[in-house]
């Protein structure tokens, strides 16, 4: 029978050896860090400027100098018009609190296309945002997007969405890499984001290789170890974007992928700001915005 | 110094990962300032000769990591004469604890062979870590999916029953908030943060059950290790929490202390 004192006699010696602090071992990001994917969803607070004090709170503590926001409170799968409206504008309330940290995609719904591109101009042509958001509504390889794509490609604004390859089954109208290649062939001069790479990234990064204007964010799925490492392998450096998926996710778990992924300090450093500023800075320049 | 709760030896069945040879993984760890780290065995999720992987274990953290590896063996009590198992690990391998995977070894909390293990386990003085999941159903290989733990029955189990020890592994999202506080009432119950999500998140788990019932554990060589070091910077805790979380709340369970 094992007691207390039989067990403390065959564990090591702690007392004996030198005790590295946990704090030691802290090392920040040697480079800015851009996050291309922020929520105000799931973030304490009654108002978009409470919540996205909280968000940059977190943030600062990590390191993160710059925050993609998109999507307000609550989310919504298939939102209607008068939805996405809220939602942009609970956004855009968000950013003016934090102009200098805050940049902000449009959230968009191909299946009200009309009312969509409209939404694109008032938040993105006529108003500070700089990207578009496609989430769950439709696949994204459905001829609706090409609108969208090329409304927002004629402002070098950024195009991010939402994929997912579930094992549990995706929602009806949500998109998988393949959809993204899709869409990616059909406009190969503009790039697209392909957001968490599927979750399951071994698939995910292996769909979208050959299709050379997908990049990929790394946000919004476990920090299992070696997806980083397979997606500069794969892609090459240049193609990665760090992303968190606050507040669903930390900025911890995420953004320790890239910090402890086995990759060179260039790899590293282009994946948590280089690549999103040099697809942001034409927009960001043109609407006067800080880089 | 850090105690590390979770972290594996061996190989993760679907893909290789940095750090899954013992000695790199002890390597990895110094570097890393981890000073003691509880280690399971990935064969135990998946192997029937569980004797076997408890014993490799065993070699392995004596041979590669003498003075910073802690076995905790696999028991599957589905399997004939997992009491033998129970009691090799106690005895021969002198484990401070155990691994459980429930999913994985196809048992439920409310089956009587998990509440015999459970007794068993801790009238012998052993720590028992129970694997709520291993990964995001969502990502699982599609020939091999397996429905997390639930741990409803789990705090009816453990009152009253004298010397349990118990951590909760990769329990996020399955333990909603009356749960949470029923489990930590219930008695020595620990969290532990690798699947720990959400903005926020480690400061509301201390809010709820305590910074004492709170452990730090990376999963790794199968998470990023940095993602679970992260999150307790994140958290913005004080210096005094910081420890509980990295060292003192582990040293109480592992009776270092």
């Amino acid at each position: 029978m094992l007691n207390r004192r039989t067990f403390l006699g065959g564990l090591p010696l702690l007392a004996a050896r030198p005790e590295p602090k946990a704090t030691d071992v802290w090392s920040p990001p040697r480079c800015e860090v851009w996050d291309v994917h922020c929520h105000i969803f799931e973030v304490a607070g009654e108002t978009p400027e409470a919540r996205v004090t909280e968000l940059v709170k977190f943030g600062d503590r990590m390191g993160i100098e710059r925050f993609v926001l998109f999507m307000g409170f609550p989310f919504y799968t298939d939102p209607t018009p008068e939805q996405l409206r809220q939602q942009n504008d609970q956004v855009l309330r968000a950013m003016r609190a934090f102009p200098q940290r805050v940049s902000s995609f449009v959230y968009l719904n191909p299946n009200y296309l009309s009312f969509s591109l409209q939404e694109f101009d008032r938040c993105v042509r006529d108003g500070p945002m700089v990207g578009v958001k496609l989430w769950v509504a439709k696949h994204c390889n459905a001829p609706e997007l090409d609108p969208i794509v090329e409304r927002a490609a004629s402002l070098k604004a950024a195009i991010l969405q939402h994929t997912w390859l579930k094992s549990t089954g995706n929602l009806p109208g949500e998109s998988t890499p393949f959809d993204v290649a899709e869409l990616a062939l059909r406009h190969p001069n503009v790039p697209l984001i392909c957001s968490h790479v599927g979750g399951d990234w071994e698939r995910g990064i292996r769909s979208i290789r050959g299709t050379k204007n997908v990049y990929i964010d790394v946000a919004g799925f476990d920090p299992t170890a070696g997806a980083v490492e397979m997606a500069v392998r794969e892609l090459g450096p240049e193609r990665i974007l760090f992303g968190s998926d606050v507040g669903i996710r930390t900025f911890a778990s995420q953004l320790g992928k890239v910090m402890g992924a086995e990759v060179s300090d260039s790899a590293r450093k282009l994946i948590l700001c280089g690549n999103l500023k040099r697809m942001l800075t034409p927009i960001l320049k043109a609407k006067g915005r800080r880089l | 110094m850090i105690i590390d709760t979770n972290v594996s030896l061996s190989r993760w069945p679907f893909r290789r990962v940095p750090g899954d040879e013992p000695a790199d993984l002890v390597m990895r760890l110094r570097g890393r300032g981890v000073g003691l780290a509880c280690a399971g065995s990935f064969d135990g999720i998946l192997h029937k000769d569980l004797a076997g992987v408890n014993t490799r274990l065993a070699r392995e953290c004596r041979t590669y990591g003498k003075e910073l590896l802690l076995p905790f063996g696999s028991v599957n009590p589905k399997l004939p004469d997992w009491r033998e198992d129970l009691r090799r690990c106690r005895e021969e391998h002198r484990m401070p604890g155990i691994r459980l995977y429930p999913n994985y070894h196809g048992y439920d909390l409310k089956d009587p062979a998990f509440g015999e293990l459970l007794t068993l386990a801790s009238a012998g003085g052993l720590i028992v870590q129970l694997a709520m999941r291993m990964e995001d159903e969502r990502t699982q290989h599609p020939l091999l999916r397996v429905p997390p733990v639930d741990a409803g029955p789990l705090p009816d189990l453990i009152r009253g029953q004298p010397g349990v020890r118990i951590v909760l592994l990769h329990w996020k999202g399955l333990v909603g908030p009356a749960l949470l506080e029923r489990l930590a009432t219930a008695g020595e119950v620990y969290f532990e943060i690798s699947m720990l999500e959400g903005l926020g998140a480690l400061a509301r788990l201390i809010q709820q059950v305590s910074a004492e019932r709170v452990l730090f554990g990376s999963n790794f060589p199968l998470f990023y290790f940095e993602s679970a070091l992260f999150k307790v910077r994140e958290a913005g805790l004080t210096q005094l929490q910081q420890n509980a979380i990295f060292e003192g709340n582990a040293q109480r369970l592992l009776h270092l202390r």
